[in-house]
């Protein structure tokens, strides 16, 4: 049986050894520096993912400068003040909200940004992935805040440190590094994120600076290159996965080194 | 001192509270915005909408069954691939690969979940599918042609391509959930079992028994996951709205038509019957994800295994 068992995570990592190597191969022929400044072109005059890598960077800059705050305020409440009824409701839903598809996030913003505003922007993009970011950041920060031994809290307290010091000088201070490595985690997540872009940041062929315009970004760009009809599309597909994967692989491989003391 | 120490305890904890609060309100916020944006076919349909095979965007015509039919098809196909692989590879990291081993499997195999779906569809249009078109689809039609299921043109785009790229995608989820449950079942039962001469296999049985509905807790939240699967089944499933019985025709699920058509939808009572759609996705994945998180926490309460549900 050990034999079985051993295939099968074989056969997972197989897999996973597949579909990184043939993004490997597949990018690396295609990808030049002209590719990763220029904006986007007709078929065949060349054009690259230029506006798109920076439409993704601006996005989840301002995804996170949303999302990081209110997460880490929620995982300090749910830590420190929450085991009641509301920190209850507020775990539960948490959980709930994080395995709510991200599409549903997306349709969520045009409701209440894209229709008032009557077009869609980076605003909007920027929205949908701060809360999907929200309550992944507030679980990793409560669990953190969870792991600084009840003594620190107990001889800040006994020093005369009322409670709110003792919480921002002492307890997250001490929580800082693994709250830091779970909210790079998130900003790797986000950045991978599709669905919620397509129809509230939608696209763009510029580049664009401005929250209030449609904005282009390096996934919506992979799924539009990915089905397009022309090989040589298919092509800067590849090349635009390599670089978003590279990205995210190489947060979640330093996230592994930084902690690995805990395993 | 302890006065203004009062007052900036509870300036700070209300910020916090604020902070807290805005998850619920986020969570009220959607339902009642996506029902109040499907309120249109909500009124002009009613149940209908969900039981009606037709759908016809130019003539005003919506009916979501093949789209259920295809979001629900689609998961049980991925399930039953990733069900016994992802118990397969749980059941080797906790009881029988050394630690050494372990560790970075475990690792590799959560860095399947880092890779985004969009890129899990390229590689889906432009490796899984050519295979099943070439070399799966044939073996089946060899060997199981006679079954509805496995009859039809193959294209290598279809039904179940869609299950196939979602297994593969649920796998290290259901994983991770099954492996921290099983951690947390105690090791003098392992040891009490071995002592009254089980073999170390009945011995995985019997861990296996005491955390099932831990297990059945990872595999509800793996049908969560499929459920909502976005990008990747769009690219690779076809996207016609169609019931067909066999998984090699194109079909559609429900988060794929909203990814497929939401930009366009410009009309007002098809915007509200994608929303509508959403919203049924949306409380189906919420209910589906607390039934998980109620199943896991019965065996693992306040652990890590409880925070991945």
């Amino acid at each position: 049986m050990t034999m079985l068992t051993a295939l099968c995570a074989i056969f997972a990592i197989t897999i996973l050894v597949i579909i990184l190597a043939y993004i490997a191969v597949r990018g690396v022929s295609a990808i030049n520096i002209e590719f990763l400044i220029d904006t986007p072109k007709p078929v065949g005059e060349g054009g690259g993912i230029g506006n798109a890598i920076l439409g993704s960077a601006l996005m989840t800059l301002l995804a996170t400068a949303i999302g990081l705050p209110i997460g880490i305020g929620a995982g300090v409440y749910l830590a420190e003040f929450g085991d009641n009824w509301f920190g209850n409701t507020v775990r539960f839903l948490s959980d709930t909200l994080i395995g709510v598809p991200s599409i549903i996030v997306g349709i969520f913003v045009y409701t209440i940004v894209v229709l008032p505003m009557s077009r869609q922007s980076g605003f909007a993009g920027a929205l949908s992935l701060a809360i999907i970011m929200i309550p992944i950041v507030a679980r990793t920060t409560e669990e953190m805040i969870r792991l600084v031994p009840k003594s620190m809290r107990e001889g800040a307290l006994a020093l005369g440190a009322p409670q709110w010091r003792v919480t921002w000088n002492i307890v997250m201070p001490a929580a800082a590094s693994g709250i830091a490595t779970g909210a790079m985690l998130s900003i790797a997540r986000i950045s991978g994120e599709t669905a919620p872009l397509l129809f509230t940041a939608l696209n763009s062929r510029f580049y664009n600076y401005f929250f209030d315009q449609p904005m282009a970004s390096l996934t919506v760009q992979i799924y539009n290159y990915a089905t397009g009809p022309f090989e040589i599309e298919h092509q800067m597909a590849w090349a635009a996965t390599l670089i978003l994967v590279g990205l995210i692989l190489f947060i979640n491989i330093v996230v592994r080194f930084l902690t690995k003391k805990k395993y | 001192m302890a006065k203004t120490g009062t007052f900036a305890d509870s300036l700070f904890k209300g910020i916090l509270t604020v902070f807290a609060g805005t998850i619920i309100l986020v969570v009220i916020a959607m339902i009642v915005m996506m029902f109040w944006n499907s309120l249109p076919t909500i009124k002009e349909f009613g149940l209908g909408f969900l039981i009606g095979s037709d759908w016809q965007p130019a003539s005003d015509v919506y009916g979501a069954l093949p789209f259920i039919y295809g979001t629900i098809v689609s998961s049980v196909i991925a399930l039953i691939l990733a069900v016994p692989v992802s118990l397969g590879i749980a059941i080797f990291l906790v009881e029988q690969a050394p630690r050494s081993i372990a560790s970075p499997i475990a690792f590799m195999v959560e860095l399947l979940a880092a890779i985004p779906s969009v890129v899990y569809g390229l590689w889906g249009i432009f490796v899984l599918a050519p295979f099943i078109r070439n070399y799966l689809g044939p073996f089946l039609q060899d060997y199981l042609g006679w079954l509805p299921l496995f009859q039809g043109r193959l294209t290598g785009i279809g039904m179940l391509t869609g299950g196939v790229i979602m297994a593969i995608m649920v796998t290290p989820i259901i994983t991770a959930v099954v492996r921290d449950v099983l951690e947390v079942v105690p090791t003098s039962q392992r040891d009490a079992a071995l002592a009254l001469g089980a073999t170390k296999w009945e011995t995985t049985l019997i861990v296996l028994e005491n955390a099932s509905s831990g297990i059945a807790g990872a595999v509800v939240l793996g049908l969560g996951r499929a459920l909502g699967e976005t990008m990747a089944v769009t690219m690779v499933i076809g996207n016609a709205p169609q019931i067909s019985a066999s998984l090699f025709e194109p079909a559609y699920t429900i988060a794929s038509v909203l990814a497929a058509n939401f930009a366009e939808a410009t009309d007002r009572l098809y915007l509200s019957a994608l929303i509508e759609m959403g919203l049924v996705l949306f409380l189906v994945t919420f209910v589906v994800n607390a039934a998980a998180k109620v199943l896991v926490m019965g065996v693992a309460k306040g652990t890590n295994a409880a925070r991945q549900a």
